[in-house]
């Protein structure tokens, strides 16, 4: 489903420059000569990143999303018309075409995670952070979002905070979870149970030699 | 039960680090050259003897695939590997990425040398971030230990690896997304043929193999075709499988098995049974989302091979096992998948397009049973006219699981709409 994008919203700066110039170019250097549209993706996420982390160090804080004068840059970098970067950012779900919170919290509700119990871990960020689905809380720091299968279904239910998965969740793991964030510490990643990647909880069934 | 000595993926739940160290103890990358030296037909040969079928759902037979690549090409030929892992209910090739990717970096070099490439596109979901950056590493180290770049592993085939992330599209799992997607565009597929095997990504000969498909390579290389081959029910259903069990078991986990096993036996043994015992099974998806599910009379005796699972009408796929017992609401965990079909769909054929949103809806009056009986039969008739009738397999795959719930959960979705009725009146 497309993602409808203001390119004249107040939020959008005037210009945007990559920071990172040599990183730029190592990303056209992955594609054959005169491939540049394929840069197109991968500088996407580089230009989110950079906002991301200018958001951190500003006051309120924002998280990583992509103005338009930056798909504008790429486009000019990519040697190709803006629509054809504005096609792209639109089409896929992981390019933020608004500002977003600090953590963006992307809660996986599709039939396995909901099997496990996600709506309950969707209510308890509700809860917590006194937003709805698609907001985003005052202080800038947390956007709540809902997304389809995350590729975790072992460790269900789970969510993905930028970078990284949160999994076998229930309300009080979440709850953890969100408490740890907001008081500036950083979370255990991947399973709340401690188990190893998706081995079940009770221990190997196989390849016992070298669990022991 | 498979033993532990015919397992492929030895450290599939990452007991060890990923590292080239780890993995050369494990055995990878052990005189790659060898193998190499053995030449490119010798490779498809033994791979046609293993009889590996596409470990990414559809189940082509990996050593026909690569014996389509022309022999003799002007144009640069490319393996693009999909790790776009994004079925609902399969999580196997994140768990190879992160704890095995020199497996497949091996792989990759072996089936690039068989179907004459010199170049390898990863192609990896955006949101597995970490994963990414493990296999970014791995590749890292590998080129630094000569096992890519000029002359890979001293087998003299030059190799190189590159990853490429994804946006967060199920739809670029198809292959012919997955190519417009590496060059730069929306990820929506292509009409076929030209097949990617003579037009591909750029243009060009490409290869298509899922994580799981290229990382068995190695293994079957070094044991032979015929190894492989023995394990399994038939030799149509050959090999090792990793199986993901997932939904209302004791112990959710991934398990590498042997193709064929029973479904029953799958879940006793690896993932401590269902919860509340067998009998409170109420359906098993056996395959990914797109399967249509089972109910628990066939998931009783069927066993989880290819052929085995489209005798009852339906597939193994890409062997994400979802488990749901008697206190699920069923109607609404299928209706959740044509949430997700129709959120997926990419919007180019118009029956996909409109059809999935449509039967979304028609889903959700069901949960409740606010619809009229004819509403079945209805829904039913559009999901023929959407299966089939796009460019790619996502039509399909989102009428299948309707069709599959209407054909062994027909009473109940009556059931609920002569409830609504008597509510209602």
């Amino acid at each position: 489903m497309k993602k409808p994008f203001d390119m004249y919203a107040p939020y959008q700066p005037e210009s945007f420059a990559f920071r990172d110039t040599g990183k730029v170019q190592e990303i056209l250097g992955r594609y054959p000569v005169g491939k540049q549209q394929s840069g197109i993706m991968p500088l996407l996420d580089l230009a989110q990143r950079q906002v991301g982390e200018d958001g951190a160090k500003a006051s309120p804080v924002y998280g990583g999303w992509i103005p338009r004068a930056a798909m504008d840059e790429i486009a000019n970098i990519c040697n190709v018309p803006p629509i054809k970067v504005y096609e792209v950012a639109t089409f896929y779900s992981m390019y933020n075409l608004a500002p977003v919170g600090k953590y963006l919290i992307q809660a996986c509700t599709t039939t396995p995670c909901w099997l496990c119990g996600s709506a309950d871990v969707v209510k308890t960020c509700e809860k917590e952070l006194g937003i709805h689905m698609g907001e985003t809380t005052k202080d800038g720091l947390f956007t709540l979002v809902e997304v389809e299968c995350l590729g975790a279904c072992v460790n269900a239910p789970m969510v993905q905070i930028n970078d990284d998965y949160y999994e076998d969740l229930n309300v009080e793991r979440m709850k953890s979870v969100l408490n740890d964030l907001s008081a500036g510490k950083q979370p255990t990643v991947g399973s709340q149970t401690g188990r190893k990647c998706s081995m079940a909880l009770s221990g190997a069934t196989t390849l016992k030699a070298k669990s022991a | 039960m498979l033993d532990d000595k015919d397992r492929i993926f030895t450290n599939i739940y990452g007991q060890e680090p990923w590292s080239l160290e780890y993995a050369r103890k494990r055995g990878d990358w052990n005189n790659t050259k060898d193998i190499i030296a053995k030449g490119r037909d010798w490779v498809i040969e033994e791979m046609k003897k293993s009889g590996l079928r596409g470990r990414g759902g559809a189940g082509f037979p990996t050593g026909m695939k690569w014996s389509f690549m022309p022999k003799q090409s002007d144009k640069p030929c490319y393996l693009v590997i999909n790790a776009d892992e994004s079925e609902p209910g399969t999580c196997k090739d994140r768990d190879i990425l992160r704890n095995e990717p020199h497996k497949l970096l091996e792989g990759a070099l072996i089936a690039g040398f068989a179907i004459g490439a010199n170049r390898c596109y990863i192609y990896i979901r955006g949101e597995f971030c970490n994963e990414g950056s493990t296999v970014v590493k791995a590749i890292e180290e590998a080129y630094a230990n000569g096992l890519l770049g000029k002359n890979a592993a001293g087998s003299g085939w030059d190799y190189d690896v590159v990853l490429h992330r994804g946006g967060g599209a199920y739809i670029c799992g198809e292959e012919t997304a997955l190519i417009e997607s590496i060059e730069g565009k929306k990820g929506q597929p292509r009409n076929k043929p030209p097949f990617p095997a003579a037009a591909g990504l750029y243009s060009c000969p490409t290869t298509i193999n899922n994580v799981e498909t290229i990382s068995c390579a190695p293994a079957i290389m070094r044991r032979g075709g015929e190894w492989f081959s023995k394990i399994g029910p038939n030799e149509k259903n050959t090999g090792t499988k990793l199986f993901c069990i997932s939904g209302h078991v004791n112990q959710p986990c991934n398990v590498e098995e042997a193709m064929g096993i029973p479904l029953k036996e799958l879940i006793e043994k690896h993932a401590g049974g269902v919860r509340g015992g067998w009998d409170n099974v109420l359906a098993i998806i056996p395959g990914g989302s797109s399967t249509p599910l089972l109910p628990k009379e066939i998931c009783d005796t069927v066993t989880m091979d290819f052929d085995s699972l489209r005798a009852v009408q339906s597939g193994l796929g890409t062997a994400g096992v979802i488990v749901m017992d008697k206190s699920t609401d069923i109607v609404y965990a299928i209706a959740r998948l044509s949430y997700f079909y129709m959120h997926e769909s990419c919007g180019q054929c118009t029956p996909c397009r409109e059809g999935t949103g449509w039967m979304w809806r028609t889903m959700q009056r069901l949960v409740k049973g606010h619809a009229e009986l004819e509403e079945i039969d209805m829904l039913l008739e559009v999901s023929k006219q959407i299966e089939g009738h796009t460019i790619c397999a996502h039509g399909d795959a989102s009428a299948w699981p309707i069709q599959g719930l209407m054909r062994h959960f027909r009473p109940e979705v009556e059931r609920r709409i002569l409830e609504y009725r008597k509510m209602a009146a």
